[in-house]
C-alpha cells in the first residue's frame, strides 16, 4: 500500500468494467483541437469497427468543415500512442479494444481551421 | 486597607503566550495516541511543538474586535451597493458570469477550507498549531458567509447564481476544485497544511485573489473589491502561516524534508491545475481586463515563486516537480479552458461568447507566440457559425484525466497542437491523465485515484439522473435529464451570452436607468 494511511484503505475502484453498459472508448482526433478534449463514449463491444466510423463519429465529428473532406483509406490510427491497424469488418473486441482504451486518427494533409490544428 | 496595585501589561508575545500555551494537557485514562490519532501516521517528526510560530500572535480577543470592526465596514458597503443598485454600474453583464464562477466553484472551497482547519484545529498535539488552525478556520467560515452574501444581491438579477451548493456536487467543471479539496481533507493533517496553507494560500492565492478582486475593481464591482480586500487580510495572515508551517517542519526534523517534497510537488500541479479556471477569467471574462494571466504567471509565479523557492533550497527543497511545464502553460492554458467552456457551454450554468475584435487584437498583443497562430482561428470560426444562427456546442462527453479530473484539453510539453495523452494501469484497468504531473500522483498513490468521481463515467453510469427517470425509454434525452438533475435552467443559465435574458435585461435595465435622471446612483 503506498497510500500513507492511518488504517486500512481499501476501497473499490469506480470505474471497472461492471459498472458501465458498454465499454468505454476514448477517441481523439489528431490536429483538430476544435474539439476541446477527445471523446469518451460507451460502445458495444460487438460493433463492427467501420460502424463507428459511419455512424458515431459523424455524431460527434461532423460539425468540424473538415470531417467530410476525410480521406478514410488515408487515416492513421494509433491505440495508447501506437501506430495501430483496425480491421473495420471487424468488432470492437476483436480489433482487441477494451474498457477505456484510447485511439487516435489523424488525417493527412487536414490541419484544421487555416492550418491552426483547430 | 488595602493598597491598589498596578500590574503591569502583558506585551503582545507575553499575551499571545499565555493565550495559546498550556492550553493542552497530557492524558490520564486515555493514551494519548488514541486521544490524538493524526498527527503521527504521515511519518512527520516532530521534537518541539513550542517551536511552532505563528507570526501574527493574534489572540482570540483581538481577533473578534479586529473582524469586528473590517465586517461593519463590509456590511456598510454591500448595503450602499444594493440601495444604489449598483449591479447597473458593472461594466457589461459579461462580467457577471466571473462571479458565477466565483460563487460556484471558489466559494464552497472557503467552507471545505473551514472544515479542514476545524479538523486540523482538533487534532494537532501542539496547542499554538491548534489556536492558529482554529482561528483560520473561524477565517474561512466568514469568508464563505461573506461572499454569499455580497453576491446574493447579483442573484436577485442574473441567472446562474441561485444553486451553487447544489452544483458543487453534481455539475461536471466543478468537480475539479471539489476534487482538489477532498483530496486535502482525506490526506492526513501535514498534508493538509502543505496542500492549503502552503501550495494553495502560500505559492498560489495571489494567482486567484489578485485578478479577481483588481477585476471587479476594473469593471466597477466595489461590492466584491470590498469582500476581497475584508478576506485579503486574512489572506496574507493564511499565506504568512502556510510558510511558516513548512519551515517548522522543515526544521524538526530532516527525515521531513523528502515527505514535505513530495507533497510540494503533488499539491503545486493539483493546484495550478484547478487555477486554469482563474487563467480563463483573466483572459476572456474580464470585459476590461487587468493583465493577462501570462503577466500574472509572470510576476506572481515566476518571479516571487522563483525567489521563494530559491529560500527554501537551505532546507534541502527544490522547485517543484511540474514547475517548468507550468510555466510553458502561461501561453496556452487560458485559451483552451475557454474553448472548453465554449464547447460544452450547453451544460455550464454560466455563459460564454467570441471574444470581440478589440478583445481579440488584444489577446494578440498578450500572447504573440500563440494567440493568432492556434486560437484565433477557432474563435474567427466560431462566431461566423454564431452569425449563421449555428452555434457550436460539442455533443459528445470529454474523456476526463483520472487525477484532476479536468477534460484531456491540454497539450505536450513542446508541441501545443498536439494532445497530450499519459496512461497508467492498475490491477487491470486503465486510467488516463492530461499530463505528467497528473500521472505521477496517481502512480504514487492509485488507491486514492481509483475512487475518483469523474462527471463523464457518472453519467454513463446512470448516477446522474433523478431518481424516477428511465434512460431506457425510446427517445430518452440524456443531456436534459442530467440538466434536470443539476437543476440548471435550460435556455436561461446556460448557452451563449448573446441572446441571453442576462443580456436583454441587462440592456433593457441600464438603458431604463440612464433615462430616469432622479436616480443618481443608476446612471452609469
Amino acid at each position: 500500500m503506498s497510500v500513507t494511511a492511518i488504517g486500512t484503505y481499501d476501497f473499490p475502484a469506480k470505474d471497472v468494467r461492471e459498472n458501465f453498459p458498454a465499454p468505454l472508448l476514448y477517441i481523439g482526433w489528431e490536429d483538430h483541437l476544435m474539439f476541446c478534449a477527445p471523446f469518451c463514449l460507451p460502445l458495444p463491444s460487438d460493433m463492427p469497427f467501420g460502424a463507428l466510423v459511419e455512424n458515431v463519429l459523424p455524431g460527434a465529428c461532423g460539425d468540424h468543415p473538415d470531417f467530410e473532406r476525410i480521406d478514410w483509406g488515408q487515416v492513421q490510427w494509433f491505440k495508447s500512442g501506437q501506430p495501430w491497424q483496425p480491421d473495420f469488418g471487424k468488432t470492437l473486441a476483436e480489433n482487441g479494444l477494451g474498457h477505456k482504451d484510447v485511439i487516435r486518427f489523424r488525417t493527412p494533409g487536414l490541419t484544421g481551421i487555416r492550418g491552426s490544428c483547430s | 486597607m488595602d493598597t491598589r496595585v498596578t500590574r503591569k501589561k502583558l506585551g503582545l508575545k507575553e499575551r499571545y503566550a499565555a493565550m495559546t500555551r498550556g492550553l493542552g494537557w497530557e492524558t490520564t485514562y486515555q493514551p494519548m495516541e488514541k486521544v490524538f490519532p493524526y498527527d503521527r501516521y504521515e511519518g512527520i517528526k516532530i521534537h518541539d511543538w513550542d517551536k511552532w510560530e505563528d507570526p501574527f500572535r493574534l489572540t482570540m480577543d483581538a481577533y473578534w474586535k479586529y473582524q469586528g470592526e473590517k465586517e461593519k465596514k463590509l456590511y456598510a458597503v454591500i448595503e450602499a451597493f444594493a440601495q444604489n443598485n449598483g449591479q447597473l454600474s458593472v461594466s457589461d453583464a459579461r462580467y457577471v458570469n466571473a462571479l458565477k464562477l466565483f460563487i460556484q466553484g471558489v466559494t464552497p472551497l472557503e467552507y471545505y477550507a473551514h472544515r479542514g482547519f476545524a479538523h486540523v484545529g482538533r487534532h494537532f498535539t501542539g496547542v499554538g498549531a491548534r489556536v492558529a488552525a482554529q482561528m483560520q478556520s473561524i477565517d474561512e467560515l466568514r469568508h464563505f458567509q461573506t461572499e454569499t452574501h455580497a453576491i446574493s444581491h447579483y442573484n436577485k438579477y442574473f441567472n446562474g447564481m441561485h444553486n451553487a451548493a447544489h452544483w458543487f456536487d453534481r455539475v461536471w467543471y466543478l468537480s475539479v476544485p471539489k476534487s482538489f479539496f477532498e483530496d486535502a481533507l482525506t490526506a492526513g493533517p501535514f498534508e493538509f497544511l502543505t496542500a492549503v496553507s502552503f501550495s494553495f494560500e502560500y505559492v498560489l492565492t495571489n494567482l486567484l485573489f489578485v485578478p479577481f478582486m483588481s477585476g471587479a475593481a476594473h469593471n466597477g464591482d466595489m461590492s466584491t473589491v470590498t469582500f476581497g480586500f475584508s478576506a485579503q487580510s486574512d489572506e496574507s495572515r493564511h499565506m504568512t502561516l502556510g510558510i511558516e508551517c513548512i519551515k517548522f517542519m522543515l526544521e524538526q526534523d530532516p527525515d521531513n524534508v523528502p515527505i514535505v517534497q513530495r507533497w510540494i510537488d503533488k499539491w503545486f500541479w493539483r493546484g495550478y491545475r484547478v487555477l486554469t479556471l482563474v487563467a480563463m477569467m483573466q483572459d476572456y471574462m474580464l470585459p476590461k481586463r487587468v493583465m493577462s494571466w501570462k503577466e500574472a504567471w509572470e510576476m506572481y509565479a515566476e518571479q516571487n515563486g522563483g525567489a521563494l523557492f530559491r529560500d527554501l533550497a537551505r532546507y534541502g527543497i527544490r522547485e517543484p516537480l511540474g514547475w517548468k511545464e507550468a510555466c510553458e502553460g502561461k501561453d496556452h492554458i487560458s485559451h483552451q479552458a475557454w474553448n472548453t467552456f465554449y464547447n460544452y457551454a450547453a451544460a455550464a450554468p454560466f455563459h460564454t461568447w467570441v471574444p470581440s475584435d478589440e478583445e481579440m487584437a488584444w489577446l494578440s498583443e498578450k500572447y504573440p507566440e500563440s494567440f493568432d497562430r492556434l486560437y484565433r482561428p477557432r474563435l474567427e470560426y466560431y462566431r461566423e457559425r454564431q452569425q449563421q444562427g449555428k452555434r457550436f456546442y460539442n455533443k459528445t462527453l470529454p474523456m476526463l484525466c483520472t487525477t484532476c479530473q479536468i477534460p484531456m484539453v491540454f497539450t505536450e510539453p513542446g508541441d501545443p497542437t498536439k494532445t497530450c495523452y499519459r496512461e497508467s494501469d492498475y490491477f487491470g484497468n486503465k486510467y488516463h491523465f492530461c499530463s505528467d504531473g497528473c500521472k505521477q500522483i496517481f502512480d504514487h498513490e492509485p488507491e486514492k485515484y481509483v475512487q475518483s468521481w469523474l462527471p463523464v463515467h457518472q453519467i454513463y453510469q446512470g448516477h446522474c439522473f433523478k431518481p424516477d427517470v428511465d434512460p431506457t425509454q425510446p427517445g430518452f434525452d440524456a443531456l436534459g435529464a442530467v440538466l434536470d438533475w443539476y437543476g440548471l435552467n435550460f435556455g436561461r443559465d446556460n448557452l451563449d451570452f448573446e441572446g441571453s435574458e442576462d443580456q436583454k435585461n441587462f440592456a433593457a435595465w441600464r438603458g431604463e436607468a440612464k433615462g430616469d435622471t432622479t436616480q443618481e446612483g443608476a446612471s452609469a
